[in-house]
């Protein structure tokens, strides 16, 4: 117990009185993550509502692909995107294992299927009369598309918070792909297994509360903007 | 509602353009593969920014178990390596993988245990007569089981003890050293650990030091440059001046005192020069 009020300690000496490390760190593990969400939703949201609205031999093999994909172990994307990034690997001249683009590019890997089964369910969730009610009333097979997903968008909301909170909290493949260096990818997550490996439990665990906060705050966020939209309807 | 989306949408694609970081030339950086003790130790916090000041490289410091970083390092995925498993280093010399295997420091380790001692090696000289005495006692022994450094030289004590250790006294964590020195106090068990690590988990483990300063039980650090052949971008130049500065005298001299201030003693002992015979 009084290691947890040490470390509530610990974590405001470090925000106030710290070196800016962990500033960096925090900021570091914000904006990869939310690049990655951000790529996996430009590339998750159209995926996903083609799946929803078009039927083709062979869907449900691909759908049932996306809600493997879903589950992608980060530590199996890692050690893959690892593979791919190596000097000797296929991508090996980008010359960027190592880097925080590296990082990126996992995250997105292990984003991207969450956004987009959580796209197809909710596109699906909207009444095939309602589409069938545009069309009729003259609207564009685009149109048709857009109108669907602004009706989808709250649920939508919950595959931005999954993805987002899905690669913020995860380790594997930022270990892999990022190498944990100092000052270049460490990442909350990183730094945690760090701070524990070497027995700093007090450090380690005011990482883990900022990382809960930031979650927190995130998904506070997002779950005021769906919740307004909701009383709004 | 559609604006409220519009701004998220903004919001998260000005942190999406936010320029990464600015990537330095390809043959300024360069990639050191290193155990995890070493980051550990905080030692490398020391001396790799006074070497990229000193030599204007840019540094990826990669902290693996040393199977792993020996392994990255003969497919060409890094461009010098520091280690601490000389049996396997020498390997990988012998294979032409690494080239100029150079000792830059040791430090050493201790078998600890159980106040209790049920094994009863306190004050045993040889440390393969401890773990000897342990399998006959068939005392918890927690192993590290990761091909690490320290692992290496575990397994190499067993195997001139004679002894093929086995379940279910002998315990495989998997892990690093500090988890390991977690889950042997736990279990009130045996395990091999570097002195460094001892010290920063010091306050946090109950277990006391049985048995040290047996040759054996000193952990030698080498750095070896990789050998350019291994892969397409081995930045061979910078492995080399890797290596220089960490056998320079200005170098040893900071690894002579580094870890007095925090442990009251230094942490290793510098041995630029000096061979493996000398040991």
């Amino acid at each position: 117990m009084s290691l947890l009020v040490e470390a509530l300690r610990q974590a405001a000496s470090l925000l106030v009185g710290g070196d800016g490390e962990i500033w960096g760190i925090l900021w570091l593990s914000l904006r990869v993550s939310a690049t990655a969400t951000a790529i996996a939703l430009a590339l998750g949201i159209p995926f996903g509502a083609l799946l929803a609205l078009t039927r083709f031999p062979g869907r449900g093999l691909v759908v049932s692909a996306v809600n493997t994909g879903m589950g992608l172990p980060p530590v199996v994307v890692g050690l893959f995107i690892s593979l791919l990034l190596w000097r000797s690997g296929l991508l090996g001249v980008w010359e960027i294992l190592y880097t925080p683009t590296a990082i990126v590019i996992a995250q997105a890997v292990i984003a991207t299927p969450i956004v987009t089964g959580i796209t197809l369910a909710a596109v699906q969730n909207v009444p095939e009369r309602f589409r069938l009610q545009l069309v009729a009333l003259g609207a564009s097979r685009l149109q048709m598309v857009w109108v669907v997903l602004r009706e989808a968008r709250l649920p939508m909301l919950a595959a931005v918070m999954a993805g987002f909170g899905g690669i913020i909290s995860e380790i594997g493949a930022s270990m892999m792909v990022g190498g944990n260096i100092k000052g270049q990818t460490r990442t909350l997550t990183t730094a945690m297994v760090l701070e524990t490996g070497k027995g700093n439990f007090d450090v380690a665990i005011a990482l883990a509360i900022l990382l809960l906060v930031l979650i927190f705050l995130v998904n506070w966020a997002l779950t005021a903007i769906q919740q307004r939209g909701a009383s709004a309807r | 509602m559609t604006r409220r989306f519009a701004i998220l949408a903004l919001a998260l694609l000005a942190v999406a353009v936010t320029p990464l970081h600015a990537q330095p030339p390809a043959s300024r950086t360069m990639i050191l593969s290193t155990t995890t003790s070493t980051q550990d130790s905080g030692l490398l916090d020391v001396l790799v920014p006074q070497f990229e000041r000193k030599t204007g490289y840019s540094v990826k410091t990669i902290s693996v178990g040393t199977g792993q970083a020996l392994a990255l390092a003969a497919r060409g995925e890094a461009d010098v390596t520091l280690a601490h498993a000389p049996a396997l280093e020498k390997k990988y010399v012998d294979e032409g993988k690494m080239l100029n295997r150079r000792l830059v420091m040791y430090n050493d380790f201790a078998i600890i245990g159980p106040e209790a001692d049920p094994a009863k090696i306190k004050g045993e000289k040889s440390a393969v007569a401890a773990l000897t005495r342990i399998a006959e006692a068939k005392a918890r022994f927690v192993s590290r089981g990761d091909k690490s450094g320290t692992h290496t030289l575990e397994l190499n004590l067993w195997k001139q003890a004679g002894i093929t250790p086995a379940a279910p006294w002998y315990i495989e964590s998997g892990q690093g050293m500090g988890a390991t020195l977690g889950i042997a106090d736990d279990r009130q068990a045996y395990t091999i650990t570097d002195r460094a690590t001892l010290l920063a988990f010091a306050k946090r483990v109950g277990l006391k030091v049985m048995v040290e300063g047996d040759r054996p039980l000193l952990n030698i650090y080498s750095v070896m440059e990789v050998n350019p052949a291994n892969g397409p971008r081995v930045n061979a130049a910078a492995g080399k001046a890797f290596a220089d500065f960490m056998l320079s005298p200005e170098t040893q001299q900071v690894i002579k005192t580094f870890g007095v201030d925090k442990y009251g003693q230094p942490l290793f002992v510098p041995i630029a020069g000096r061979k493996d015979e000398d040991f």
